[in-house]
């Protein structure tokens, strides 16, 4: 019996050198609870047939001293991570029975890694939503508590992981798909920065925005994931190669490499004023509390254009969804409907093989970005968005980190929020400012409310300061121990 | 925005909706416009925009590459020797 709420990366690989238990051991522990749960929680979609020979594999590697930190462990992925020579259907019908034909560039590495792929993951459909209620394939739930939403889109990845179906996975981030989820089911989850992470061979929503981001149930676990796949790729033209301008944005002034002991963390308390849930802004002043008491010192910003982030990105991502959809046709893979010309086909493919959601957001876009409109709307939204960015690189001369609540309510019941979108939509406010300006965030548990539901606090850090995120975070599980992985939901796991 | 505007943008986006779905859309669309749209009151003073995007090219050669054309033909929809068969054009 291996204690699965427990394990950590480190520990499991420690696990597998010392012969304490063997990959094929650990991944079929996993393989048990999925059988016990997922039927309820509905994190995967598929689970892969070749599990265990990839535990198998991987066992070899520590045989023959190839194997690495990420050897047999066992990974969940989102429905729109290409993996070869399987189902990947991004939770839309259009791509029902679509088998990737080439490994995503992320997927090679884990694969050269050794780790072990469980399966895919449940999401909102095209990573559509914040609740993983609009996936084609049936809503996820959260482990916490049945009748609630893990949170979206990528919520499978988060059920899996803290319902001890996987022991981390991946998921993508176009406006918080990965913090709001691990913020509602009490884990850790990271964004990149924007050009840190390939992208190749990932379904795309929002090619401006789009970033692979990890789920850990602790920092140092999303950390060694986050190492493992942070690498130049010329199959990703947004990809950051050591030879490219890096974007002048990115130097922190302060360095973080000496260790420092005084963390200055700026807080934008202006951007909480309205919409913010009390539990929730309670929570959120007792972990700055927190931090202040541990040596750190808190800064009163203003980030007057951040304010707008949302409005902007509701704008951004529906001109470039309703581009990058343009490609779901019925022509050559995925869900095509009978017609008697061409055209009749196109329409009718895209009129059923479509949800709500993603029509919606087609829709949308393509009036945003009509004669007439344009100006007023896209044009407008990306001047806003430079400003977003501009103030926040800005904000970085004087501050180390930005500190907010990663999502302004706890997770909340299925069903809610499905019939008002720009209602589902606020679910991210605290998490597009982010995206709009390509600089990380990391999304750490920071207790619990009378509920029993998890609160979440979110740190930014300029461009390709993911370090500080890490040690900021290890900080804060360090003066948080009551939030820490320990405290898994009640009756999943072991 | 009216019910033409919207069968205007379905056309467009060649995505088949039913008169039901017409007047969801209408509806979901008004409050969602009625959102983004405060986006016009932000004043951006005149200050440098600095776009720090820039074009990636590559030489275009080719290159073998591990998928194979049988796993791509094998998802159309519909073929015919090896083609991808579509339906009249015209």
């Amino acid at each position: 019996m291996i204690d699965l709420k427990n394990l950590t990366i480190e520990k499991v690989h420690e696990s597998f050198k010392s012969g304490e238990f063997t990959c094929k051991e650990l991944v079929e522990e996993y393989l048990k609870v999925i059988k016990e749960k997922n039927t309820e929680l509905n994190a995967y979609l598929e689970i892969y047939d070749d599990v265990l020979n990839q535990a198998d594999e991987a066992q070899k590697k520590f045989k023959d001293g190839t194997a690495t930190i990420l050897t047999g462990i066992p990974f969940a992925i989102k429905d729109n991570i290409l993996f070869e020579g399987h189902k990947a259907s991004a939770g839309s019908k259009i791509l029902e029975n679509h088998v990737a034909v080439y490994d995503s560039t992320v997927v090679k590495e884990l694969k050269q890694q050794g780790a072990i792929l469980i399966g895919r993951t449940n999401m909102d459909e095209f990573a559509m939503g914040s609740s993983t209620q609009t996936s084609a394939y049936g809503v996820s739930r959260n482990p916490y508590d049945t009748s609630r939403v893990p949170g979206g889109s990528s919520g499978g990845s988060a059920v899996a992981v803290a319902g001890d179906m996987a022991l981390v996975s991946l998921g993508t981030e176009t406006c918080g798909s990965v913090r709001q989820p691990a913020s509602f089911c009490g884990l850790v989850g990271l964004k990149p920065t924007y050009g840190a992470v390939s992208r190749n061979g990932i379904i795309a929503m929002g090619n401006s925005l789009d970033q692979v981001s990890p789920f850990g149930k602790n920092v140092r676990d999303v950390e060694i994931i986050f190492n493992a796949l942070s690498k130049y790729d010329p199959m990703d033209s947004t990809s950051i190669s050591p030879k490219s301008p890096k974007p002048s944005l990115g130097e922190n002034p302060l360095s973080w490499a000496s260790g420092k002991s005084v963390y200055k963390i700026g807080v934008p308390w202006h951007l909480f004023e309205k919409g913010v849930d009390p539990e929730i802004m309670e929570n959120f002043k007792k972990s700055i509390k927190k931090l202040e008491d541990s040596g750190c010192e808190i800064i009163d910003i203003k980030l007057p254009y951040s304010k707008y982030s949302l409005e902007a990105y509701y704008i951004i991502m529906p001109a470039e969804v309703s581009t990058n959809l343009s490609r779901f046709d019925g022509m050559r893979y995925g869900f095509s409907a009978e017609g008697k010309n061409l055209a009749e086909v196109y329409m009718k493919s895209r009129g059923k093989g479509f949800g709500k959601e993603a029509r919606r957001r087609i829709l949308l876009g393509t009036y945003v970005l009509s004669h007439g409109y344009y100006d007023a709307y896209y044009n407008k939204a990306i001047k806003v968005r430079e400003k977003i960015k501009e103030e926040i690189v800005e904000t970085f001369k004087n501050v180390d980190l930005i500190a907010t609540p990663t999502t302004p309510t706890t997770a909340f019941k299925l069903g809610e929020k499905l019939d008002d979108p720009v209602a589902m939509y606020l679910c991210d406010i605290f998490a597009a400012p982010a995206n709009l300006a390509g600089v990380p965030a990391l999304a750490l548990s920071s207790g619990k409310d009378k509920n029993g539901l998890p609160f979440s606090i979110q740190f930014m850090a300029p461009h390709f300061c993911e370090n500080s995120l890490f040690e900021i975070g290890k900080k804060f599980e360090l003066i948080s121990p009551d939030v820490k992985s320990g405290s898994r939901p009640k009756g999943v796991g072991k | 925005m009216d019910i033409k505007d919207v069968e205007n943008l379905a056309e467009l986006a060649k995505i088949d909706l039913n008169e039901d779905e017409k007047k969801q859309i209408l509806k979901d669309m008004g409050g969602i416009l009625e959102y983004v749209k405060t986006i016009e009151s932000v004043k951006l003073d005149e200050t440098k925009l600095t776009y720090d995007t820039y074009n990636v090219w590559r030489e275009d050669k080719i290159e073998p590459q591990e998928f194979s054309k049988e796993s791509i033909i094998k998802q159309f929809p519909d073929k015919q020797d090896n083609f991808l068969k579509v339906k009249k054009i015209l």
